[in-house]
């Protein structure tokens, strides 16, 4: 999070800042939405973040030094969806290593295709994934992040956001083509 | 049997995120590696269905509305007590921790060090060419006289491109521009070919000399690299690939 650590506590915002938030940060609400939607699993969920986020980013918004504003919000909606899940599924946040990296994918893109081509089972394949290689999917192929731009909303080095991607798709790909698989807990 | 790039490598390739250089030296190793050639099929397959699915969800109206409502009121009200910051830094000092210990360090690979994050990939530099062919962005100077694109560049850029005019070979100059490749001002100078364009751009470079890079190729595009005295170069551009060599060989001689 950005270096908003006043011991003062929160800046007091004017309309004008309101002015320029509205017209920097606002833009990105479809993607601080979409990503908690899927951080989330949930609709519902995702409009409590979403807007919690909103405007924490709002309250920190001083701390914001005029880069990328959409990294800078995602970052923002990333660590509370993350605090979310915390207080609300810790389970989700506990059970995620546990991926046998010996198994192959059989997968072949034929066989792909036909799985792939039915959204439900997409979004549900996707679901599947341990919140961390979720993330990651998300941001590169629905929002179009650059590494660079996954770093830092995800606070990891670049090489991770590589290797996480690679084994989040191999992942994808299993669950696509083995659907009997478990799925982890969808409500607590 | 398993490729070590087929779990990281590829994945920067199908991502655009490899420099030119790099990315060429991928799609030699891929003409070898059948696991590779197979893993990349996957991967592109699954990645056009998610872009078919149309996954994404968008903000409902209503959100936005409650946002901006309550912004109204945060902005015209006063500010939140200090123990209540302090409460959600902590919390936040404490997600932090826990995302640290819980993602484990995953092997670094040298193609994409984070000194080369500002280096140059050749998804972007395809993007600067295709950029450059939509109207009139092709040339800030056009001018065939390399006399007045070198000049032109003078006080624009932190360093002066070689620019000369290839005409007799067969590449008549067209101009100059200024361009942005990863994050830093380049020279991009225009060539034409038969009636074909070719951008070459340019910027200095610490490194030493590289011989001509072997072509590569991405989405119809192809693009030679090189190291020359103090500058990198990279000519991107639908000529062939020998027509890319022979115009890197010009500016080498």
């Amino acid at each position: 999070m950005s270096s908003t650590g006043h011991a003062k506590g929160w800046d007091v915002l004017d309309s004008q800042d309101r002015a320029r938030f509205e017209q920097l940060v606002l833009p990105h609400l479809d993607a601080a939405f979409n990503l908690s939607r899927w951080l989330l699993r949930s609709r519902s969920d995702a409009e409590d973040v979403a807007q919690e986020a909103l405007l924490r980013a709002f309250r920190f918004f001083r701390g914001f030094n005029g880069g990328d504003a959409r990294a800078w919000l995602l970052q923002i909606v990333r660590n509370t969806c993350y605090t979310w899940l915390e207080k609300n599924r810790q389970v989700e946040l506990m059970t995620e290593f546990d991926e046998d990296l010996h198994q192959q994918s059989a997968a072949n893109p034929e066989t792909l295709a036909i799985a792939g081509d039915n959204r439900e089972r997409l979004a549900r394949a996707l679901e599947t994934l341990p919140v961390r290689f979720r993330e990651v999917i998300i941001l590169r192929e629905l929002e179009g992040c650059s590494y660079k731009e996954i770093a830092s909303i995800t606070s990891v080095p670049i090489g991770t956001v590589m290797s996480a991607l690679a084994r989040a798709r191999q992942r994808l790909q299993r669950a696509l083509t083995q659907p009997a698989q478990q799925e982890a807990p969808h409500e607590l | 049997m398993s490729c070590d790039f087929s779990g990281t490598l590829l994945h920067a390739y199908l991502d655009g995120e490899l420099d030119a250089m790099r990315a060429a030296e991928f799609e030699r190793h891929l003409e070898t590696c059948r696991e590779c050639t197979a893993t990349l099929g996957v991967a592109e397959s699954l990645r056009s269905s998610l872009q078919r699915a149309q996954l994404y969800e968008t903000a409902p109206v209503t959100l936005r509305k409650k946002i901006r409502a309550e912004l109204k009121l945060s902005a015209a009200g006063a500010s939140r007590s200090p123990v209540a910051a302090w409460r959600w830094l902590a919390a936040a000092a404490a997600i932090l921790l826990v995302t640290g210990v819980a993602w484990y360090a995953i092997p670094r690979f040298h193609g994409m060090s984070s000194e080369s994050a500002s280096s140059v990939t050749s998804a972007e530099v395809i993007d600067a060419h295709i950029r450059s062919l939509q109207a009139g962005h092709l040339t800030d100077v056009a001018s065939t006289d390399q006399h007045t694109v070198k000049p032109w560049f003078d006080g624009k850029l932190d360093f002066i491109p070689p620019v000369h005019d290839f005409m007799d070979e067969g590449f008549p100059l067209i101009g100059g521009r200024l361009d942005v490749l990863g994050e830093r001002n380049v020279a991009a100078l225009v060539y034409g070919r038969r009636k074909h364009f070719i951008n070459v751009f340019v910027w200095p470079t610490k490194e030493p000399d590289t011989p001509i890079h072997p072509p590569g190729s991405r989405q119809g595009y192809q693009w030679v690299h090189w190291r020359h005295q103090g500058m990198e170069f990279c000519a991107v551009s639908d000529v062939s690939a020998q027509d890319l060599h022979e115009l890197a060989q010009l500016f080498i001689q």
